[in-house]
């Protein structure tokens, strides 16, 4: 389960019958400082709640599926709540060097 | 599992219900050296671990929800354990 920042919405109507009624958003995901880290993906929004430019976490693979009202619907990435408060230790500055 | 050192926290008010009441931690990687592993995971907390503490991650659905003692649930990431000691045989 990673953070992420919602940076827009997917409407696709002709799409396969159990992904009826599910909301798409578009995040971002985001390091573990809150920047920018990695490719958006295509979100379910299993909260309903998150609006853009929203830090959310989300959650991928079979998970992500466990998040719907409808368990079995082909769904990898969901989102799982809204960030209210995100508090981190910065990383030392010596030992910054894997890349999230 | 993981090794990892509990590096912050996630305040959330709305979630899926799964998470209502758990305390999500935001947790660092480390190799066995304790060194910086890269990536990081949000996981829920079940052994009340303290910021800095080095940590056990189980990062994986089924397990998870054993724990949480649920059939369903969006649940993959949590923090199982603290660790006192890693010893790496360096031989």
């Amino acid at each position: 389960m990673h953070l992420g920042r919602v940076i827009g919405t997917v409407v696709a109507t002709e799409k396969t019958p159990n992904l009826e009624g599910i909301k798409f958003l578009i995040v971002q995901p985001l390091s573990r400082d809150g920047e920018p880290a990695g490719k958006p993906v295509v979100a379910a929004d299993a909260v309903a709640m998150a609006g853009p430019g929203e830090m959310i976490y989300f959650v991928g693979s079979r998970e992500a599926a466990q998040a719907m009202p409808e368990t079995f619907v082909p769904i990898d990435h969901a989102i799982v709540g809204i960030v209210d408060q995100l508090h981190v230790e910065p990383l030392p500055k010596s030992k910054r060097k894997a890349k999230e | 599992m993981r090794l990892a050192r509990v590096s912050g926290t996630v305040v959330s008010t709305f979630n899926s219900p799964i998470f209502d009441g758990q305390r999500l931690l935001l947790c660092d990687y480390l190799n066995p050296d304790g060194e910086l592993a890269g990536g990081y995971v949000i996981a829920v907390d079940v052994v009340s671990a303290g910021p800095g503490e080095t940590v056990l991650i189980l990062d994986e659905g089924t397990g998870a929800r054993q724990i949480m003692g649920v059939s369903g649930g969006p649940i993959r990431a949590m923090v199982v354990g603290i660790v006192e000691e890693v010893a790496v045989d360096r031989s």
